[in-house]
């Protein structure tokens, strides 16, 4: 193997990179959830869709031999995950919230009971493209070693930021979130848009799940998610419901997760424990900075249950 | 809805006193009396039983028991290093008659162990590890652990012959004793070969994180290890992220060559199935149990796995002699003249620890040639 010594160089490096790896199962919950909400409605139960899915993606392309049908396998798992929350949501005085951590508890237990039997075996990765292909440095080859799935979760966070905006679709979830009432007056029935709503924001999470045990990391462990799903989910109304601020955000929580091992490899040993929490100590900072004694937060759907 | 609320906190009050009764009963009346008979074990995992690591090797080890005549095994696997645990104990005691429990992670003992052998004296607790101490902890509990550390050594002397950059990774769980004598003896047994080499250390703080690991072996392969290892629970990921880097392996806790057949060099592995029939074979006989149990190459406590394909003629000669000398006893790893990576003195000219001396397992030094700190 070469190796090239790049010394300091490797810490900003490491966060570029980290940020690529490590961010995509964000984006793509913290996108699903942001669908999910934007139509009146939370999931929390997307930690376990998360690792339900990374169960089935990894189960599936083990049996089949190929990633794809376990990316399928992932998404289609989330949905019914997703369609399951949305269908029980329906019934009057049901709690989301509640519904919803019952549903991550189920997933999980479900993952880890079918999951047993395939701990051990290896399975086949998903796919990357070699951006780094022009650099000689085998570190940032490394880096630039982007898996096809960031690129589809970057591009659909662009997608829906437009969708929500300038289409008929993304009008009726909005107006549905926003007022049930009004969407009721325009002849839309809410329940089947949640329903929906709630269906992709489970296969999207599905396949962030898909993501982790098919690439990066790369196996199924019952550890593999690790509270990543509740993380996106929080980080939903840290973009303010916005699919870029998403986006943003997964970026900036996967390289700032990435600093506290790129520290101890150039030698800054001390307080790493520290330096761990600093995705956590960087979303209370911008929490603060950010929020408002005088306003409501901004852009919160009307009939989301914890702004009602 | 005050009514309601009332009620049910009157069933509440109700149910906790029946309980509470229950209780009282089955203490009195102890269930557990045809145990002389046959012998319930309880193993407690901190994690999945096939994990490639930590609880795999201690699950075949107590799946080695399953045929000894008149002893049954109980196992729970992903038990948190919370009360979670000692309820797990309790459970294991009162509803399935266990007489002896190996709370097998590092986090049960103090204070979940501790508080169940002061509830159950005539339960026996063995505790994996080094925190047994025989001034301070009652005499139902004990400690078993291997001389691992020496596996690490000669994996150290295989990775020195591998290594062309001259820099060594070390992916690490937590800065206790065990794992800064592995960190350590991997260090030294490189330096036997070569004492340019240096080992870049990263600690994840826990035992199980895969996204974590990854990110440190890349992290550790950025900086230009080509030789890593680790001592976290379930080296699969560090062992796929670094094969996947074209980075050599060492392995740790169980064989785990199979998820890279060409990079994996060798490895140090457990061997509980021995010790655990040594307890059983004692329990059986109605001897006493030992409190304090080690033993490493020698004693089949520990073992090697097989040297993989990528590893040279010479780096084979050393690894032979090297265990040839450690099987006849008295090997020592820490030798003076050594200083810690701080610059204090460590071990003086003609110092030397064997590794049956309990000076290391009390260890809270890296050594000099290690990149890393322990806090």
């Amino acid at each position: 193997m070469e190796t090239t010594d790049i010394g300091l160089w490797g810490v900003p490096l490491a966060m570029l990179g980290g940020a690529i790896r490590v961010s995509t199962p964000f984006i793509f919950v913290s996108l699903g959830e942001a669908i999910t909400e934007r139509s009146g409605r939370i999931n929390l139960g997307l930690e376990g869709t998360l690792v339900f899915g990374a169960m089935s993606a990894y189960a599936v392309a083990v049996m089949t031999g190929s990633p794809w049908p376990g990316l399928l396998a992932a998404a289609l798992a989330g949905l019914c995950f997703g369609l399951f929350h949305g269908w029980i949501c329906k019934f009057p005085k049901v709690n989301d919230i509640a519904i919803g951590i019952a549903l991550m508890l189920f997933g999980t237990g479900l993952a880890f009971f079918f999951g047993k039997p395939f701990i051990q075996p290896s399975a086949p990765d998903l796919p990357a493209i070699a951006f780094g292909a022009w650099s000689d440095i085998p570190q940032v080859q490394a880096a630039l070693n982007v898996n096809v799935l960031f690129l589809i979760g970057a591009a659909l966070a662009v997608f829906l930021w437009w969708a929500f905006r300038n289409t008929r679709i993304g009008l009726i979830v909005r107006v549905v979130g926003d007022s049930a009432d009004a969407a009721r007056a325009m002849g839309l029935n809410p329940n089947t848009v949640r329903l929906l709503a709630t269906g992709v924001g489970g296969a999207l999470a599905g396949i962030g799940g898909a993501y982790l045990s098919l690439y990066y990391p790369g196996s199924w462990t019952e550890r593999i998610s690790s509270g990543q799903g509740l993380m996106a989910v929080a980080l939903v109304i840290f973009a303010r419901w916005n699919p870029l601020g998403c986006f943003a955000a997964a970026l900036l929580f996967g390289g700032a997760g990435a600093l506290g091992p790129a520290l101890q490899s150039v030698g800054v040993t001390q307080g790493y424990y520290l330096f761990y929490a600093a995705p956590y100590i960087l979303t209370l900072i911008i929490m603060i900075a950010t929020s408002s004694p005088s306003r409501t937060l901004a852009g919160a759907p009307g009939e989301l249950s914890i702004t009602k | 809805m005050t009514g309601k609320f009332m009620l049910s906190r009157r069933d509440l009050l109700k149910t906790t006193a029946a309980g509470a009764a229950l209780g009282l009963a089955s203490a009195a009346f102890p269930i557990r009396a045809a145990r002389a008979a046959a012998a319930t074990v309880g193993f407690i995992y901190v994690g999945p039983k096939d994990d490639y690591g930590y609880n795999q090797a201690h699950a075949e080890g107590a799946a080695s028991l399953k045929g000894v005549e008149g002893i049954s095994i109980v196992e729970e696997e992903n038990v948190p290093e919370t009360v979670d645990v000692q309820k797990t104990m309790e459970s294991m005691i009162n509803l399935d008659g266990a007489s002896l429990i190996f709370p097998t992670s590092f986090g049960y003992f103090d204070p979940h162990m501790l508080a169940m052998c002061a509830k159950f004296p005539d339960v026996q607790f063995r505790h994996c590890g080094g925190m047994w101490n025989k001034d301070k902890h009652p005499m139902n509990a004990g400690s078993y652990f291997g001389y691992i550390g020496m596996g690490q050594y000669l994996n150290g002397v295989v990775a020195g012959h591998t290594t062309k950059s001259k820099k060594l990774g070390f992916v690490a769980a937590k800065p206790i004793p065990q794992v800064l004598l592995n960190i350590n003896s991997f260090l030294l047994g490189a330096r036997s070969v070569d004492p340019a080499i240096t080992c870049q250390v990263i600690f994840t703080g826990e035992w199980s994180l895969a996204v974590k690991e990854a990110e440190a072996t890349n992290a550790l392969i950025d900086q230009g290890a080509d030789v890593v290892t680790c001592h976290v629970d379930s080296p699969k990921v560090v062992v796929e992220t670094a094969a996947g880097r074209g980075a050599f392996i060492c392995g740790y806790h169980a064989n785990q060559s199979p998820l890279a057949p060409e990079k994996y060099l060798t490895g140090a592995e457990w061997n509980w199935a021995k010790v655990y029939k040594m307890f059983v074979d004692d329990l059986i006989a109605g001897k006493p149990l030992p409190n304090f149990t080690r033993g490493g190459l020698a004693d089949g406590f520990v073992k090697m796995s097989p040297l993989g394909p990528a590893v040279g003629e010479a780096a084979r000669k050393q690894f032979d002699a090297t265990l040839a000398e450690m099987m006849k006893g008295g090997f020592s790893v820490i030798k003076g003249p050594l200083k810690s990576n701080k610059g204090t003195v460590v071990a003086t000219e003609g110092q030397a620890f064997v590794e049956t001396a309990i000076e290391l397992e009390s260890m809270d030094y890296l050594v000099e040639g290690v990149v890393g700190s322990t806090a």
